[in-house]
C-alpha cells in the first residue's frame, strides 16, 4: 500500500511545491579503478585551456600571491599569456609585487593591466610608475587590509592565479611538496588562501602535480577550479633576497641589541608574551639578542607571528618559543619547518593574520612588534613604502596592522641612510600613523611615543639612552643638511590605504 | 694656475669620486651624478663650488659621482683631486 510507486503523486505534488524536479532512475556508474581516474581528472589543463573555462573577460580583476617574493615566476608567466591571448585592460591585485616583476612595464603600456593593488613594489616597475606610467593609481594596503578587502567586496577577484609548490589533479595544494619530484618551496601561503576562498575561479599553477590526497594542504581543492602544471613556479633561492637578508652591518646589530634591551625592560618581557618581527636587517637581528634574555630570565613567548625566519625557527625548536603562526615564510627554514612540525607551526590566511575586521586575528593577541622603518618623523608617523627622493620603493606589509594591534611596536631605523635622513619633520607618505607607534629606536639613541610616559620611565631606568624625537631629527639634519624638498608633479600615482579601508593618503608622480 | 687630469675618492656608498680635468671654457663646470640629487643636489654643488675658489680654482670641468657623501667628505675628495691635479700641497703651505 506505501510502495514507491503508491508515493508517486505526493513526490510529484511536493516537487512541484518545492520548485524541484522529480528524481529520475538513469545514468551509469564509471567502473574505472580511481588511479586511473585520477590521471584524467577535469580539472588539469593547459594553463590557456584554463583561462578560456574561467570566462575571463577584459576589465575584470586577476589575482597573485607573493610567497616566492623574487624568485616569482607566476605573475610574468600568467601575464605574458593573457597578453598574447589579447586581453585587455584587467586589473592585477597581487599580495605584493618584488623586483622580477618589471616585464610588467611593457604589459602596462600595451594597455593589457590597466590596474594594480598590491603592498608594494620595487625596482624598475616602482620607478616607472612614480613617474607616471599608469593613469589609474596603484592601490596600496596593508595585508591585513587586503585580507578584508577581500572579505568584504573592496577587491573582487574574478580569477586567482596561485602558485603552489604540490597539488593534485583535484586542486589541493600546498606551499612544499613530500614528493620526490618537488622542485620549490615556498612554505606557507598564507596570502593566497583568502584569493582561493574569495576569488570567482581559482587555477592553482603547480610544479610538482602529486597523487591525491595532497595532505596537508593550505588550498582546498573545494575552492580551486583548474589546475596547470608548469615547469617552475618560483626559484625558492630568491625568497630570501629584498628586504630579508641577515645583516653583519655593524650599526644593524647596534640597534638590534638596543631594541633587544628596550623589550626586555619594557615590562612586556613576561613568561607567555608574543611577538613578531618585520623585514630589514636590524629587525630580523632582534630575535637573536633576545634568545639570552630569555634563557636569562627563564621565560618563554606562547607564539611568534610573521613572517617567520630561521632565528625564530631555531628558538622554537628550542623550546623558547611555544607556537609560530606563519602567514609567510621569509627563508627556506622557515618553509621547512612549516612543512615538517604542522602541530608547532601553523599556517594563517592574511585576515587570521593581522585584519582589523577578524575578532581572532593572531595580531590582535600581539605583545611584542619590531618594525623597520625607511622615515619616521617628529610626531612618530612611518613610512615603509616611498623613498625620500618620493620614488615607491618597498611595500606596506602588516606594519599597519601589527602596530596598530600590539601592545609594544619598535621601530627600529638608523639616523641616517646615507646621507638620507630617516628622521623628518614629516614622512614623505604616510603609511602607519603615529599613534600606534610607541618606541623608535636609533643608533643614536631611544625616542618614546609622548603617549607612553610609563614606557619612557622604564627605559631610562634601565639605562637607555631616551631622547627627543625632536633631538634626533636635529641631529640627522645636523650631520646631513636639510634636505631641498621633492619634486612633485600633480598626478596622484598612488592611493594608500589605511587598514581599516578609509583613504590614507595619496602618492603623487615625481618629476626629475 | 695648471690643471691636469686627477681623481680622488671611491664609489663606495658614502662617498664621492672627482674627476677633474683642464677647462674647456671659463668657469668651474659640474657634471654630477648623485644617488641624493633630489635632497642634495644643490648643495653638493655648492661644496664643490666653495671648495675650489677656497683653493683659488676657477677654470676646471668637474665630473662628480657621488653615494651619498656628506659634506666634510664632499671637501676632503675635492681638495684631494685639486691637490692631485696641480701638484700643490696645500695642508703643507
Amino acid at each position: 500500500m506505501n510502495s514507491l510507486k503508491d508515493r508517486a503523486a505526493a513526490i510529484a505534488a511536493e516537487a512541484a511545491r518545492l520548485g524541484k524536479p522529480v528524481y529520475k532512475e538513469g545514468g551509469s556508474k564509471d567502473t574505472t579503478f580511481r588511479a586511473e581516474l585520477e590521471k584524467v581528472s577535469p580539472k588539469v589543463v593547459t594553463l590557456e585551456e584554463a583561462i578560456r573555462k574561467t570566462g575571463l573577460k577584459d576589465g575584470m580583476t586577476i589575482s597573485f600571491h607573493h610567497h616566492f617574493r623574487g624568485g616569482d615566476k607566476v605573475i610574468n608567466m600568467v601575464v605574458a599569456k593573457l597578453a598574447e591571448m589579447g586581453f585587455k585592460n584587467l586589473t592585477l591585485a597581487s599580495s605584493s609585487l618584488a623586483g622580477v616583476h618589471s616585464p610588467l612595464i611593457e604589459y602596462i603600456k600595451q594597455g593589457v593591466i590597466t590596474g594594480i593593488s598590491t603592498s608594494g613594489m620595487r625596482d624598475a616597475l616602482a620607478d616607472a610608475i612614480s613617474h607616471g606610467l599608469m593613469e589609474k593609481p596603484v592601490e596600496f594596503r596593508s595585508h591585513g587590509g587586503r585580507g578584508s578587502a577581500i572579505m568584504n567586496g573592496d577587491i573582487h577577484i574574478d580569477v586567482a592565479f596561485l602558485g603552489a609548490p604540490s597539488c593534485d589533479p583535484l586542486g589541493n595544494a600546498a606551499g612544499y611538496s613530500r614528493s620526490e619530484n618537488a622542485k620549490s618551496i615556498c612554505g606557507s601561503l598564507g596570502y593566497a588562501i583568502p584569493d582561493a576562498h574569495y576569488a570567482d575561479k581559482v587555477v592553482i599553477l603547480t610544479d610538482d602535480l602529486v597523487d591525491y590526497p595532497n595532505t596537508p594542504c593550505a588550498i582546498s581543492e573545494h575552492d580551486v577550479d583548474y589546475v596547470v602544471v608548469v615547469d617552475s613556479v618560483g626559484d625558492s633561492s630568491k625568497i630570501s633576497a629584498g628586504a630579508i637578508r641577515d645583516s653583519k652591518s655593524p650599526r644593524d646589530i647596534l640597534i638590534a641589541q638596543t631594541a633587544a634591551k628596550v623589550i626586555e625592560n619594557s615590562g612586556y618581557f613576561r613568561d607567555g608574551f608574543s611577538m613578531q618581527t618585520g623585514t630589514g636587517g636590524a629587525s630580523l637581528q632582534v630575535v637573536k639578542y633576545l634568545r639570552q634574555g630569555m634563557i636569562d630570565r627563564g621565560i618563554k613567548a606562547s607564539y611568534a607571528l610573521g613572517g617567520i625566519t630561521a632565528h625564530m625557527v631555531k628558538l622554537h625548536e628550542e623550546g623558547l618559543i611555544g607556537k609560530l603562526i606563519d602567514v609567510q615564510s621569509f627563508d627556506k627554514v622557515a618553509a621547512e619547518s612549516l612543512k615538517n612540525d604542522p602541530l608547532g607551526h601553523k599556517e594563517v590566511a592574511a585576515y587570521e593574520y593581522a585584519s582589523a575586521d577578524e575578532p581572532g586575528s593572531a595580531t590582535h593577541y600581539l605583545d611584542i612588534v619590531v618594525l623597520s622603518a625607511l622615515e619616521v618623523d617628529v610626531n612618530f608617523n612611518v613610512n615603509v613604502l616611498v623613498g625620500s627622493d618620493g620614488v615607491i620603493r618597498g611595500a606596506i606589509g602588516g606594519h599597519p596592522d601589527t602596530a596598530a594591534d600590539s601592545a609594544l611596536s619598535v621601530i627600529v631605523c638608523p639616523l641616517l641612510r646615507g646621507r638620507i635622513p630617516c628622521v623628518v619633520d614629516e614622512v614623505t607618505t604616510l603609511i602607519t600613523p603615529g599613534n600606534t607607534v610607541d618606541v623608535v629606536v636609533t643608533d643614536f639613541g631611544v625616542a618614546v611615543n609622548p603617549r607612553r610616559p610609563e614606557l619612557a620611565e622604564k627605559l631610562k631606568a634601565a639605562g637607555l639612552n631616551v631622547v627627543d624625537i625632536h633631538d634626533l631629527r636635529n641631529r640627522a639634519f645636523g650631520i646631513a643638511g636639510t634636505p631641498e624638498p621633492l619634486k612633485f608633479g600633480n598626478k596622484v600615482v598612488g592611493i594608500v590605504y589605511n587598514r581599516e579601508g578609509s583613504v590614507q593618503d595619496v602618492i603623487y608622480n615625481v618629476v626629475d | 694656475m695648471e690643471i691636469k687630469n686627477a681623481v680622488a675618492g671611491t664609489l663606495e656608498s658614502g662617498d664621492i669620486m672627482v674627476q677633474i680635468a683642464p677647462a674647456n671654457s671659463e668657469g668651474i663646470h659640474i657634471d654630477l651624478d648623485s644617488s641624493v640629487a633630489a635632497q642634495f643636489g644643490g648643495q653638493i654643488r655648492k661644496v664643490i663650488t666653495e671648495t675650489l675658489e677656497g683653493l683659488n680654482v676657477h677654470d676646471v670641468d668637474i665630473k662628480a659621482t657621488d653615494k651619498g657623501a656628506l659634506d666634510c667628505t664632499i671637501r676632503a675628495r675635492v681638495t684631494a683631486a685639486v691637490v692631485r691635479a696641480t701638484g700643490k700641497d696645500v695642508w703643507s703651505d
